[in-house]
């Protein structure tokens, strides 16, 4: 009997580990089964609007897709006739009573409206919870959209409608990309998500392997990418940064000669002239909650010491002990106190955290292997960061850590080398960059490893900084 | 049924089956989309106000680059001065925004023709200025047969370049002992440098191999280019004449995911000062 209890207790115990590895760490991601179901029809453009609709079509069932949110039905099972608008819908004939005679001319009746019943979308095949669907017209020039959402667990039509909009754009791949992803905005915000459409992610570009480094930012489906630093020089600017408001971007860059702290406005871009204190180097800077700090790393008096400054650079002190090599200064976006940072003060890079007042040092990562690149999501209760553990030295992951239990998950699995993840502003999406397919390139994912997509392919591509 | 039509028959059955149910999609003709909505297009007023006084575009009574020739990591200053009706001057290269009057210190990499642009109530005027950069020459070919300081032609480049590199080990920036002669002999032809050159500096450079991130290694070079610094002060270079940079893994001598390449990485390197 007491051998029993001390196998049931140990069991207990193991599975206690499993689930502190795995478990509670708090990651808004749920799991596929449990998501609402979410059906997206093809719409059909009239017209001018008809070129487009492929375009509208993809990156709607993209960003859907992409937020996480839903249990996508695939069209595959969807039935071959569809509505464009709520009165497309068809009452389906008033049930026979079960001994009806039917004269043997009649046809029997209909079992499905071929897509125009709601039953056709809420029963099998498609048996999906939600039904978006709508049609493009091109109007005065202008490429107009009609969408609609149907919650199709209610029993007719008229009480079905969550959302029904209009959407304009230009009649051109743009428009249609501009009308899709507002759409889907809208329906991810209707759903209690948060939209990633519209923002932003800055990074750091290459043509040729050991060119010059430069500055750039494209929009967070990898489209309209645009250089913003033209120093031309070896190495160039990287450690890319922006600011919660998303009006300015810090860097570091070898433009005027020693590594430096450059700090920009974005639009339009311009350097705000950011005090570099006397040092061999200044560099990987990051923005205080309220944009007016600035946190970095400075070899001033021996490398490397984090220093917080005035947004302008003057005002500067030193906020950790000196000694070691601390690195990535990174406030937590939500309380604005705690810093998360990597340091050698324990032998290899790790990751740690520490107050602003350079007090609490509290070392995250377990002392294993090498960790660096750490990143706050935007509730501040989770850190993503790139970690070699089970691996050799240079062989990074990305892993996610709930700073307050210290439970960890793995998110990449030596697809190559991946590394400095960064938080969307959903909270749900990450960035990052991998060289998995030859060459590095910068990716998201979502928070639980899984849609991986690649966003950038000509020349060299990392460091994303993922900002408004 | 006689046997001879039941199997085709039941087989055309099948595919009809399968016709219907499978290919309906494509067979089933597109309904035409409907007419289109009401447009609920926006337009506003259209155009800018006119103009109503008639005034002169702005005067740019200078704008120079200084040196008009520099080498390669070099400086030369624009100087600017505009006049008149203006309410805006900008400079392009990533300068921006400036005064009517200023001047700035810029570092291009490769010949740069900047071209400042000034606004006003009459018009835009803009000028240019341009700098011409020159790489450094190579150094010439060393003197072999004549050990340091002993006379014969000596450059700054081929001295410097002379100096032997200073290696670590993995993820350390301690002086190794089997580097300390290395040391010794570079602090030897140090010294005479500093005498022969006496407006030179020397800079250090620390590198890392590829293995460790990109932001960690920006301070471990550092300090790689410091200890080297340090020691060779404490054996008798002046201070004042060696500068230290860090490159982290951005310039490496080989590429090769091998020990003995991530070895070579892991240096301290010495280079003119500018």
């Amino acid at each position: 009997m007491r051998k029993l209890i001390w196998l049931m207790v140990l069991a207990c115990g193991l599975l206690a580990v499993i689930f502190a590895q795995q478990g509670d760490i708090n990651i808004l991601v749920t799991k596929t089964e449990s998501r609402p179901k979410m059906a997206i029809i093809d719409f059909h453009g009239s017209g001018d609007a008809q070129k487009f609709a492929g375009t509208f079509n993809q990156i709607l069932w993209s960003d859907v897709e992409g937020s996480g949110l839903f249990n996508m039905v695939s069209k595959s099972l969807y039935p071959a006739g569809y509505p464009q608008q709520p009165s497309d819908f068809q009452q389906p004939p008033p049930l026979e009573p079960p001994n009806a005679r039917r004269k043997r001319s009649q046809a029997p009746p209909p079992v499905s409206g071929n897509g125009l019943w709601m039953s056709d979308w809420a029963g099998a095949p498609v048996s999906t919870t939600y039904l978006t669907f709508g049609f493009a017209a091109a109007q005065n020039g202008v490429f107009v959209v009609r969408g609609f959402v149907f919650d199709m667990r209610q029993p007719t039509p008229t009480g079905a409608q969550v959302i029904g909009k209009n959407y304009l754009g230009d009649i051109s791949e743009s428009g249609a990309r501009k009308t899709a992803h507002e759409f889907a905005c809208d329906i991810i915000n209707q759903f209690g998500g948060k939209c990633i459409a519209g923002t932003h992610i800055y990074y750091t570009h290459q043509n040729t392997k050991f060119g010059a480094k430069e500055i750039w930012v494209m929009d967070s489906d990898g489209g309209n990418p645009r250089q913003i630093t033209h120093y031309n020089n070896v190495p160039g600017s990287n450690f890319v940064s922006v600011s919660p408001d998303g009006s300015k971007i810090a860097f570091t860059s070898y433009a005027h000669g020693q590594p430096e702290i450059f700090v920009y406005s974005v639009d339009p871009p311009r350097d705000l002239r950011f005090y570099n204190q006397r040092a061999s180097m200044n560099g990987n800077p990051s923005f205080s909650p309220d944009g007016q700090q600035v946190i970095y790393t400075s070899s001033a008096n021996g490398c490397c010491r984090i220093f917080i400054a005035n947004v302008n650079g003057t005002g500067f002190r030193p906020i950790s002990p000196p000694g070691y090599i601390d690195a990535e200064p990174k406030i937590n976006p939500k309380n604005g106190r705690d810093i998360a940072f990597s340091s050698d003060r324990s032998g290899h890079e790790q990751v740690y955290t520490m107050n602003i007042d350079g007090g609490g040092i509290e070392r995250l990562t377990d002392g294993q292997g090498e960790a660096s690149n750490p990143a706050w999501s935007p509730d501040g209760r989770t850190l993503a960061f790139a970690w070699t553990r089970g691996y050799m030295a240079g062989k990074f992951n990305v892993f996610l850590m709930n700073v307050a239990t210290r439970s960890y998950i793995q998110l990449t699995h030596d697809e190559g080398r991946n590394e400095n993840p960064v938080f969307a502003p959903d909270g749900v999406h990450l960035a990052f960059s991998s060289d998995r397919n030859g060459s590095e390139q910068i990716y998201t994912m979502l928070a639980d490893g899984t849609a991986v997509q690649k966003l950038t392919s000509q020349g060299y591509n990392s460091n994303p900084a993922w900002g408004k | 049924m006689s046997n001879r039509f039941q199997i085709p028959t039941i087989g055309l059955a099948i595919s009809l089956a399968l016709f219907a149910a499978g290919c309906g999609k494509k067979h089933t003709p597109a309904p035409p989309p409907p007419p289109p909505p009401r447009p609920t297009t926006e337009t506003g007023p259209s155009g800018p106000p006119p103009s109503t006084t008639a005034a002169a575009a702005p005067v740019i009574t200078q704008f120079t680059a200084e040196p008009t020739n520099i080498q390669i990591g070099q400086s030369s200053t624009l100087r600017w001065q505009v006049s008149g009706d203006v309410s805006g001057v900008t400079i392009d290269q990533t300068i921006g925004s400036v005064q009517n009057t200023g001047s700035r210190r810029v570092f291009p990499s490769q010949p740069t023709t900047y071209t400042l642009t000034a606004t006003g109530g009459g018009g835009t005027t803009t000028a240019t200025a341009t700098v011409n950069v020159a790489e450094v020459p190579p150094p010439p070919p060393p003197t072999s047969t004549r050990p340091m300081g002993t006379g014969g032609p000596r450059t700054i480049q081929s001295v410097i370049g002379s100096l032997q590199d200073v290696f670590f080990d993995y993820d350390q920036s301690e002086v190794r002992a089997d580097q300390q002669a290395v040391l010794q002999q570079d602090a030897t032809a140090l010294k005479a440098i500093v005498a022969d050159f006496p407006n030179a500096t020397i800079m250090v450079e620390g590198h890392c191999d590829e293995r460790g991130s990109a932001e960690y290694n920006l301070g471990l070079g550092d300090r790689r280019a410091s200890a080297v610094r340090d020691y060779l002060v404490q054996l008798g270079v002046p201070a004042d004449r060696l500068r230290t940079i860090s490159y982290g893994k951005e310039r490496p001598q080989c590429t090769d995911a091998t020990e003995a390449c991530y070895q070579k990485n892991r240096r301290a390197h010495f280079a003119p000062g500018e």
